[in-house]
């Protein structure tokens, strides 16, 4: 799936875009993977609460099922207007 | 409904007109429009606003929508801007037609709430002294119990 990062989630970890092959069951289960993986990850993921996420582009929460989904977005809570 | 997001400038007075010249019936049109405000500092350079391309959009349509359905709407505009402005700079503009003003300010007032806090925009403030990334405020998010 691909994984999309914005605002300081994406200078945290360096990149604003990556596919990755996971089984991760849901996206708490992710962000685990990830974080283990290196820690620019662990550092972004440090603190939930600062985090909101989106699946195939439609705000969800960290317990949502990843099955079917083909986009996930990690970012800070949002500053339009 | 028109939904625009855009990293080159609008203009206003064009935008207000068309958007007024609609339909007669509506006799209430509401404008809101929103500005790169310099820090209490006065040493703001330039913001930079990020988004998602694709969830912008759906994100948008998605919340005039929800606005149609709450109140008697004629039409609903919205304009958001990305990229690098500067102070002074319009961010940002939304209208709502309507018979009556207050479902035009209502909705108005709905638009800027949820657009704020549910459209995926990010601000960066860069000064003098460094660049910041603005955080989300709890009263933004407070404002949409109301609704």
């Amino acid at each position: 799936m691909d994984v999309l990062y914005f605002a300081w989630v994406r200078e945290r970890i360096g990149l604003p875009k990556e596919r990755i092959e996971t089984e991760a069951a849901t996206v708490a289960d992710l962000v685990a993977e990830l974080s283990a993986r290196e820690d620019r990850y662990a550092a972004a993921f440090a603190d939930l609460s600062a985090l909101r996420v989106a699946l195939d582009q439609e705000l969800s929460d960290f317990d949502a099922s990843l099955s079917g989904v083909r986009e996930v977005a990690f970012f800070p809570p949002m500053t339009g207007g | 409904m028109r939904i625009a997001v855009q990293e080159e400038e609008f203009d206003l007075g064009a935008e207000a007109n068309t958007f007024a010249a609609g339909d007669d019936a509506n006799g209430a049109i509401v404008t809101f429009t929103g500005v790169v405000r310099d820090l209490a500092s006065g040493d703001l350079d330039v913001m930079e606003i990020e988004h998602y391309p694709g969830m912008t959009e759906r994100a948008l349509t998605k919340i005039a929508e929800e606005a149609q359905q709450r109140w008697s709407l004629g039409d609903v505009l919205v304009i958001h801007r990305y990229g690098r402005l500067a102070p002074g700079d319009r961010i940002m503009m939304v209208a709502t037609a309507a018979r009556h003003r207050k479902d035009a300010f209502e909705a108005a007032e709905y638009l800027m709430d949820y657009l704020k806090s549910r459209a995926p925009f990010w601000k960066k403030e860069i000064t003098t002294s460094g660049a910041e990334w603005v955080a989300a405020k709890d009263e933004d998010e407070d404002a949409l119990t109301r609704w």
